[in-house]
């Protein structure tokens, strides 16, 4: 009999045995017959089935929207699960009536992951409100029959009408939504509750487990039929794996960190100062407030955006089997097509990395084919350290070139004690293309693949040095 | 006036077909389907599947009573495969289980073996060999043969056109409802209700009268759910048949991807020449569809692709050839545009290819020769009330023409890897069902002694907002108030013998059989109240704002009393109006005849950035004067617009369907297939209306507005064309869509890639 996952559904309070690995989403329209919450796709794409889920931060509790679609029951354990059946008051909220008022619904299907996702951008516990940031809440949701304009003029609209900025941040804020009707009046009385659950027992372990789950954005997209039916182990029952500390040279960053959590913690920032702009075109906000990094580590992906970067940053990753623990380095962790050096007990704990001096200039490069919310076609990273116009260190990697994400130990060699200069560049090129071996698949043929790696190298030097080097020079040779 | 069920979308109220609470004792169907693209059935094995956990039993051909037959223009589609498979993605079984999990775990214990047969994706090549469906057409008009040799410039070109998913974001799906005595109710998810209770019927053995089909809403159709729609109801209903229990059917994503047809994929042949001055004298053009397995509806969009292949310009000499080719792909179908945005973009394209060769700009080419009140198209109609120049000229001049292409030249002589581009795009489209027997619908109208009024149509609510037109049209009809108006669902019990709810058209039809039904009605009421108030002329009465009127004079009648009234003197409240459009006709062996009622004319004008280092864009602006008559209502119709173009804008840029040489569908879930998302289309979105224009054939006055707007996406082909043309002005760009980022940059870096290549 599996533990008791105990959570507050919108309003009331719920105690389940349902396995842990059941998806919230067939919970909600299966179980609990809440079918206000739709499914699109079952794979995070689309957002017809966006939720909010609430968590206790101090005092107050903080909502995040959600793909129910590859979010485990289990994980709900002492948390606030809000559907699109708990913002049915009176009369319609501010966010549900600029929707109706602009147009922005015709088929239907994709609003009430639509109204959770702007419902979930006026509960941000904290800073003010814009239209950058309503078409952030709406990046994570499809709609096939408006084309957007309405929904950005609803936007506009909830912007007018409703004031979330001026009353500060936590819980202040989620009473001044519940004045202004945006949410029920219950939310004041959440946090309480919340903090009246027991927490649950620590699950079986990773070795006793057919499936280890962090944020599921992978795992439930490649399994998602089979997971409901066998053990899990939920990473993110174990509080420890989160967060980012500075110690000294080092950034230790919990492996089950989310991409948002990531982007937006302050020293990251300032460590790399463009990660905002670099996390835009990943996933998508609500998809991102789930991808962990140690998931797209793990999940081995050729193409996975955090892994280039990190590649990049030479990290290193410590590893745990609850009997011993040991340090891996990232660059030798990827052994073949999702091959690692990692046994099946094994969890990824942390990823360290070390913090780059001044001389140091960090970048990453993505081409998709939809700017936002798509896999890459091609990405890299680069961390380059210069001195005096000359190359100390450079460390690249690329993604989408090779079985595994590539650290690219020959053009690094390569690059190490040259000038900043086209030849440079155009020689590393070389380098590059002898070490990957891109193949056509969906994302885009070999041809082009190669033809990106020399792309995204020029981009990453006209980015990096744009005093020594421009576009124009690589063009005029020919 | 808001969309009138738009509140309870935003409250997750409304409800679609697997919303609905659902009967004890429901089954769950789940379809098994041919993995391979062309084969024969050796062997089918079910037994495993059978044994499975919760599976009720496992149907297959020869489970069906009647006739294993789907096909609706042409008899070519079995409901269930039996000796051989020609696609990916056939139905083969299906399997009825106690939940959805278990029937889709038992179909992954059904074995087919198949003797794989050649598989052919390439229209040409089926073409070549013969497999075509339906006759090949031809339209013509003058004698081009001849016009080649007037001409100073004479281009040849070819294009490979892309097709499309729908991705309506509600899946197939169908549930199935035993009633007494042999009679199924099918709740369905399908534009088409008539088409799913024909071949529900037929496949079952039994009559018409057997089968109710009730439609509610649909999450998005798009034309995917017009004929794709039935053969899923038919498994429904078959499945319902077969064990006396309520069964649903819901493809998931990947299944509904892999399964049904898309927009057609398009290969095709141009010859443009043209006068010095630009003027277009002739233009040969051949195309071929990629019809897919089945003819589902290929060969009338084949047609419309003929009727639009000059798109808004009059060309004196015109060969039009089409030929829907038979191939191993899901059947292609219906959407929005109807093969219409595939015969505009080969006209576009011939007309960049000659501009570039004359070194014109491609806007002036195009401006020259748009059609005018006299001309006449290819297939005989003849036009008047012409609007193209006008909208046109409007957009020119609102969006200033000449101001963005002054800021295009400054912009590129002063970036280097940066280039803009822009373009123009004017759209002519033709409103009516081609196949002239389709452009009837029917209403039936109920008014209630309280005043309220209820109105069933044939038509389907998709989201394009009919429900919310059919209550104006009725409300202004009635003279009474919006509010006491409700249409209700789409059902065969109730307005028989219904079109699709397609071709732009279902307003119009539909409208016009609800004025048709309300002014029986009310002609009744005003006999009955010119009677009673001992008037003459009835024909002074009126009923404004409720009031029953006299002239001017107030009658000191209201609605609710005329209605109760009439009622007690048994005057019949209830009617059934028919409408069937008026002068619609087309001669299919002459090719010649007068198919629409009307058309839509407009222009859009799109500005994108591109970055030529690594072969993105965006796209900065899309700009529309568009021509609607008189609104029926513009919060309506503008979502229409910005929808229709956000489809079109992906169809020619994202969008890409991917198949392999087995005909296999690679691109088979939204992760691998890209439709627009809120950052894809641009914030700078501009719909103008034509003002104060009329449309004698719409209903007060409107004109239709579902498809024409999805094909000022073409546009913004030709406007990335022209950025990548302002980096590499030499270089020999394809007319291949969708012009993915992929595309641009192997077009702009043909040198740099080569030189890739040979090092390898
Ligand atoms: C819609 C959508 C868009 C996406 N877009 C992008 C994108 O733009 N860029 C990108 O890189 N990725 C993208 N992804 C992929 C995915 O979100 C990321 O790879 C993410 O980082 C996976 O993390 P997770 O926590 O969800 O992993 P999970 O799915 O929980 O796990 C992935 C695998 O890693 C294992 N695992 C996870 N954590 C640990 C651990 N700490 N120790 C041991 N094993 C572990 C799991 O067992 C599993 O095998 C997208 C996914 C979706 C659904
Ligand atoms: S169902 Fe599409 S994102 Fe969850
Ligand atoms: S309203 Fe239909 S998908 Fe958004």
């Amino acid at each position: 009999m599996p533990a008791e996952t105990t959570f507050i559904l919108n309003h009331d309070t719920i105690s389940t045995t349902e396995s842990p690995g059941t998806l919230v989403l067939d919970y909600l329209r299966r179980k609990q017959k809440l079918v206000g919450t739709k499914e699109g796709c079952k794979e995070g794409d689309c957002g017809a089935c966006v939720v909010l889920v609430g968590e206790l931060t101090g005092a107050s509790v903080s909502y995040k929207p959600v793909t129910s679609c590859l979010m485990p029951l289990g994980e709900l354990h002492g948390k606030h699960l809000v559907t699109i059946e708990a913002l049915r008051l009176d009369q319609l909220t501010p966010v549900q009536q600029a929707i109706v008022d602009e147009g922005g619904s015709q088929c239907g299907f994709c609003t009430p992951g639509i109204v959770m996702s702007l419902t979930g951008y006026l509960l941000q516990p904290a800073g003010g409100l814009d239209d950058a940031g309503i078409k952030y809440a709406l990046g994570g949701n499809l709609c096939r029959c408006t084309g957007y304009g309405s929904l950005k003029r609803a936007g506009g609209q909830i912007l007018q009408e409703v004031d979330a900025g001026s009353a500060g941040s936590g819980q202040d804020r989620v009473s001044n939504l519940i004045a202004q009707q945006v949410v029920p009046d219950y939310f004041s009385q959440i946090p309480a509750r919340l903090r009246s659950i027991p927490p649950i027992q620590r699950g079986n372990g990773a070795a006793q487990s057919a499936y280890i789950i962090a944020g599921g954005t992978d795992l439930y997209v490649q399994r998602g039929g089979e997971i409901p039916y066998t053990e899990v182990e939920i990473l993110n029952r174990r509080q420890e794996l989160r967060g980012i500390s500075v110690e000294g040279e080092h950034v230790r960053v919990g492996a089950l960190t989310t991409f948002e959590e990531f982007a937006q913690n302050t020293d990251i920032q300032k460590i790399i100062p463009r990660i905002g702009e670099y996390m835009m075109r990943n996933a998508s906000w609500q998809i991102r407030n789930r991808a962990t990094l140690g998931g797209n580590i793990v999940n081995a992906s050729p193409i996975g955006d955090m892994t280039a970067l990190l590649l990049a940053l030479d990290t290193t990753l410590t590893l745990e089997d609850g009997l011993k623990k040991r340090n891996v380095a990232l660059r030798s962790f990827f052994k073949g097509y999702k091959q690692l050096d990692k046994t099946p007990a094994e969890v990824l704990t942390e990823i360290m990395f070390s913090v780059p001096d001044s001389g140091t200039r960090v970048h990453f490069e993505k081409v998709s084919k939809r700017k936002t919310l798509d896999i890459a076609s091609v990405n890299s990273a680069i961390r380059i350290k210069t001195a005096s116009g000359k190359i100390v260190r450079a460390d690249l990697s690329f993604g989408g070139v090779a079985p595994i994400p590539l650290f690219m130990q020959n053009t690094c060699d390569f690059l190490a004690g040259k000038q900043i200069e086209m030849k440079t560049v155009l020689a590393a090129i070389d380098v590059a293309h002898s070490e990957s071996a891109p193949i056509s698949d969906i994302r885009g043929s070999a041809d082009y693949k190669r033809l990106l790696v020399r792309q995204l190298l020029i981009a990453h030097f006209t980015t990096l040095f744009p005093d020594q080097l421009t576009v124009k020079d690589f063009y005029e040779t020919h | 006036m808001k969309h009138i069920d738009a509140a309870g979308h935003t409250r997750g109220e409304s409800q679609y077909v697997d919303d609905m609470p659902q009967p004890v004792g429901m089954l769950h169907a789940a379809v098994f389907t041919s993995p391979v693209a062309h084969g024969r059935i050796i062997s089918l094995n079910l037994e495993e599947a059978v044994r499975c956990d919760g599976v009720i039993t496992v149907l297959s051909a020869k489970d069906i009573p009647g006739e294993n037959q789907i096909g609706a223009l042409i008899p070519d589609e079995l409901l269930l495969a039996e000796h051989e498979v020609h696609f990916v993605g056939e139905p083969v079984a299906l399997v009825l289980a106690k939940s959805y999990e278990q029937a889709h775990r038992a179909v992954a214990k059904i074995q087919v073996e198949i003797d794989e047969l050649p598989v052919v994706t390439d229209p040409r090549q089926a073409f070549e060999s013969g497999a075509i469906i339906g006759p090949a057409r031809t339209f013509a008009l003058g004698d081009v043969d001849t016009a080649w040799q007037e001409c100073a410039v004479v281009v040849d070109g070819q294009c490979e056109i892309g097709g499309q998913e729908h991705l309506y974001l509600e899946t197939q799906r169908c549930r199935a409802i035993p009633l007494e005595d042999g009679v199924l109710r099918l709740y369905s998810s399908t534009q088409s209700p008539y088409a799913v209770q024909k071949a529900a019927a037929r496949v079952l053995g039994v009559a018409h009268h057997k089968i109710e089909v009730d439609v509610k809403r649909l999450g998005g159709g798009f034309g995917g759910k017009e004929d794709q729609a039935t053969a899923w109801s038919c498994l429904t209903a078959l499945a319902a048949h077969c064990t006396g229990k309520a069964v649903e059917l819901v493809l998931p994503r990947h299944q509904d991807m892999i399964c049904t047809g898309k927009r057609h994929p398009y290969s095709a042949d141009f010859r443009i020449g043209l006068n010095q001055a630009g003027k277009i004298l002739a233009y040969d053009v051949k195309h071929y569809q990629n019809a897919g397995a089945a003819a589902d509806l290929s060969p009338a969009v084949l047609e419309r692709t003929l009727f639009h292949s000059t798109n808004a310009y009059f060309i004196p000499n015109v060969r039009i050839f089409g030929a829907s080719c038979r191939t191993n792909l899901p059947p292609n179908t219906a959407f929005r545009g109807f093969g219409g945005p595939q015969g505009m973009f080969v006209i576009e394209s011939a007309i960049a290819k000659a501009a570039e060769k004359m070194n014109k700009p491609r806007e002036q080419i195009q401006r020259l020769n748009l059609l005018r009140d006299g001309d006449t198209f290819p297939y005989g109609q003849h036009l008047d009330d012409v609007r193209a120049e006008r909208t046109w000229d409007e957009a020119a001049q609102s969006f200033d023409l000449n101001k963005i292409k002054q800021a295009t030249k400054t912009y590129n002589d002063d970036h280097f890897e940066s280039k803009k581009g822009y373009a123009v795009m004017p759209i002519c489209f033709g409103i009516s069902f081609t196949a002239t027997f389709l452009n009837q619908a029917g209403a039936l109208v109920h008014v209630y002694t309280d005043g309220s009024v209820s109105v069933s149509t044939g038509g389907i609510e998709m989201g394009q907002g009919l429900v919310t037109n059919i209550a104006r049209i009725a409300a202004r009809a009635f003279g009474i108030s919006e509010k006491r108006i409700k249409v209700e669902s789409t059902n065969t019990t109730r307005v028989a013998n219904m079109s699709p709810s397609a071709a732009s058209a279902t307003t119009d039809l539909n409208g016009h059989a609800t004025i048709l039904a309300a002014g029986q009605i009310t002609d009744r009421l005003k006999s009955f109240a010119a009677n009673e108030l001992g008037l003459t002329d009835k024909s002074r009465l009126t009923i404004v704002h409720e009031k029953l009127l006299d002239g001017n004079r107030e009658t000191g009648w209201d609605w609710q009393k005329l209605v109760q009234t009439a009622y007690l003197n048994r005057i019949d409240l209830s009617a059934h109006g028919f409408y069937a459009t008026p002068g619609v006709w087309f001669d299919k062996q002459k090719e010649k005849g007068n198919p629409f009622a009307y058309h839509v004319y407009g222009a859009a004008v799109f500005e994108v950035t591109l970055d030529c280092l690594r072969g993105t864009y965006e796209i900065d602006s899309a700009k529309i004067v568009h021509d609607l008559g008189r609104p029926i209502n513009k919060l309506v119709d503008i979502g229409q617009v910005e929808g229709g173009l956000a489809q079109g804008l992906g169809w020619m840029t994202l969008e890409e369907l991917s198949f392999d040489e087995q005909g296999r569908f690679l691109s088979n879930s939204l992760a691998s297939y890209k439709v627009p998302d809120a950052y894809f289309m641009p914030d700078d979105l501009q719909v103008k209306f034509l003002q104060n224009v009329d449309n004698p054939a719409g209903p007060y006055g409107a004109k239709a507005v579902g498809e024409p707007p999805l094909m000022y996406g073409i546009g913004v082909f030709f406007a990335i064309r022209a950025a990548m043309r302002a980096f590499r002005p030499d270089s020999d760009l394809t007319f291949d869509a969708p012009m993915t980022p992929e595309r641009v940059l192997l077009g702009l870096h043909e040198q740099e890639r080569e030189v890739l290549v040979t090092k390898i």
